[in-house]
């Protein structure tokens, strides 16, 4: 790609200037948490007064943090792994079936994305507690509720991108698949499941963050026992001074293990959305 | 469940055989016209439970008058039909007009997040777009403020932003000078402008991220081409880049768009439930007024007055900008 000296300038420039204003606040968390709490209580300044390591020892014991970490990481991982077995389920028939309701089907898990998650918030409280009341099963501040109730926030962008992941690979490599025998279902698995591999990745990743990171419908539908981090790293400001160097501490804490897999992953996310929907 | 299941065990080899070579009598579970339905059942069924239901009892409860004294013997909630709309729309009215005020501020706030993460992620992403040393370094560092959990990202900005210890104001009173008082950042009309800043921060790299995958879908020959040709880059951009984009950024724009509008976190983890004024979005809104008054019949109409205008925009954006089926999923 041919670039004038100015453009490249341009470039240079803006790229330094989004790479300091993505890093700085990284940059602050970090710092933060190894500094003496008496370096967060006053006046902000660059260099700590001495390094120390103990804010990150000192969360586990301020907040129950690893009940809340446990937590997060049980609903967010079955909700993912059901997510996408349904997502790859209907994906696969709204890009490789015509039947009747596919286009009513489609058009209303995109149409889910419109729903203020303020609207059904209540209801669904309701209908959990009632639930639970009438047939016994606990979905009011249980983990399965909450399982269920975010596999279902996954599903719409899931099976939006799974299909348009599916519509871009070749239908003869399954034609040619059950011209030899193979049932569609053994087709879905056998076939299309290992060419679709950075698209489901991708589609993983995204269904794990949502969970991991909601706090709205985590606010009413957990208890203290099911609380996830989304409402757990609350309680570090909750206790009259924010002991800000615990909260950076528990912040890194919480958020390495997506960063890590999202940075680690990036290649297939960027590949499965390359080939999936976004491709015009 | 036990329909689901096989009648009788089928070796791989059977099954080969009768989807082959006679597939009228294949099992119920394998004719076409029943495997769509099998595949997206379960799909339906949950959004069936979190999703349309939820929304269909939401749309029954705001024509009820739900509220603390009804709330725990909820089908005898009386019905108020409109009422709750009555008041919610009453610009004259206390509720009304705090609604049209909350609502009056998530427009701007939303077309400017949108915009300038829009902006930003698509300088990044051309910038990006080209090969140099370091790229996939650069990369990764860019989609760090999106790999963060929602609530951290807007925690580290309230640290960032507190009066007395953030570093904003260090840089600003101590370092810079620009100002004698320390001011609040996350107390009146600024909370505005705070808000916005954590929201571009968490926001643009997600633009960044479909647009750089969507630019690899553009062929290099054709930037090749334009340069034999001697366009400018501006020009490359403009001609190429920016067409080659158009749906990408159809769906981009729509979904930033509305995530923003409904947007509950950002003002929810940087206030808690008592946000200043200029930065009570809608959202949140709607949840101080369910939950403080507990009158979830007008909580409910006001969320359902949002969902209309939110699919109102949804649908105009679409007649106007669609060409075609190129939306089409």
């Amino acid at each position: 790609m041919y670039e004038s000296p100015a453009a490249r300038m341009f470039r240079r420039v803006t790229l330094g200037l989004i790479t300091l204003f993505a890093l700085f606040p990284v940059f602050i968390i970090l710092e933060t948490s190894i500094k003496p709490l008496k370096d967060v209580e006053n006046t902000f300044q660059w260099i700590p007064s001495h390094i120390t390591f103990s804010p990150y020892s000192e969360i586990w014991s301020t907040v129950p943090l690893l009940h809340y970490f446990l937590n997060s990481l049980l609903v967010s991982t079955v909700s993912t792994v059901i997510a996408v077995t349904l997502a790859v389920f209907a994906g696969y028939a709204i890009s490789r079936f015509q039947f009747r309701g596919r286009r009513a089907f489609s058009f209303a898990v995109l149409s889910t994305q419109m729903f203020p998650g303020i609207l059904f918030l209540l209801p669904l409280y309701l209908i959990y507690v009632n639930i639970g009341r009438t047939i016994g099963i606990n979905l009011y501040g249980s983990y399965l509720g909450l399982i269920i109730t975010y596999l279902t926030f996954a599903l719409p962008f899931s099976v939006w991108m799974l299909a348009g992941f599916f519509s871009s690979i070749p239908r003869e490599l399954e034609e040619a698949a059950m011209v030899d025998g193979t049932s569609p279902w053994g087709a879905l698995f056998r076939i299309v499941l290992p060419v679709a591999r950075p698209g489901i990745i991708a589609v993983a990743v995204f269904a794990f963050m949502t969970a991991w990171g909601e706090v709205l419908f985590a606010s009413v539908l957990t208890t203290e026992s099911t609380r996830t981090l989304a409402i757990g790293l609350q309680e570090y400001a909750t206790q009259g001074n924010t002991a800000w160097n615990q909260l950076m501490a528990a912040a890194v804490v919480v958020s390495l293990p997506v960063v890590i897999v999202f940075l680690a992953l990036q290649r297939h996310l960027i590949r499965g959305l390359t080939s999936g929907s976004v491709k015009g | 469940m036990s329909v689901l299941k096989p009648r009788k065990p089928v070796t791989a080899a059977e099954e080969d055989l009768s989807s082959a070579a006679v597939p009228r009598r294949a099992p119920w579970w394998q004719r076409p016209g029943v495997i769509p339905y099998l595949l997206i059942a379960p799909a339906v069924l949950f959004e069936l439970l979190v999703h349309f239901i939820p929304m269909a009892a939401g749309v029954v409860m705001s024509l009820y008058g739900l509220t603390l004294f009804t709330l725990h013997h909820w089908s005898t909630a009386p019905f108020v039909g409109l009422a709750n709309y009555k008041l919610a729309l009453s610009i004259h009215g206390p509720i009304g007009s705090a609604l049209l005020d909350s609502f009056e501020i998530t427009v701007p706030y939303t077309l400017l997040v949108v915009g300038l993460s829009w902006v930003i992620g698509m300088i990044a992403a051309t910038g990006l777009n080209v090969e140099f040393r370091g790229r996939g370094w650069l990369r990764s560092v860019l989609l760090v403020p999106y790999a963060l959990p929602v609530y951290v990202a807007i925690i580290i900005w309230s640290f960032m932003l507190q009066r007395d210890n953030g570093v904003v104001n260090t840089v600003l009173v101590h370092e810079l000078h620009l100002a004698h008082n320390p001011p609040f950042w996350l107390l009146g009309s600024r909370a505005f402008w705070s808000m916005v800043a954590a929201a571009v921060w968490r926001w643009f790299p997600f633009a960044f991220l479909i647009l750089l995958a969507a630019l690899q879908n553009i062929p290099t020959e054709m930037y090749e081409a334009a340069a034999v040709d001697g366009a400018s880059s501006w020009r490359q951009f403009r001609s190429i880049t920016l067409p080659s984009l158009r749906s990408a950024n159809l769906v981009l724009i729509l979904v930033l768009f509305l995530w923003n509008f409904n947007d509950f976190n950002t003002p929810f983890v940087l206030f808690g439930d008592a946000p200043p004024s200029p930065a009570d979005l809608v959202s949140l809104h709607i949840y101080v007024v369910s939950f403080e008054s507990w009158n979830f019949g007008l909580g409910s109409a006001m969320s359902v007055l949002l969902m209309l205008f939110l699919i109102i925009v949804s649908a105009v954006y679409l007649r106007v900008l669609r060409r075609g089926g190129e939306f089409d999923v």
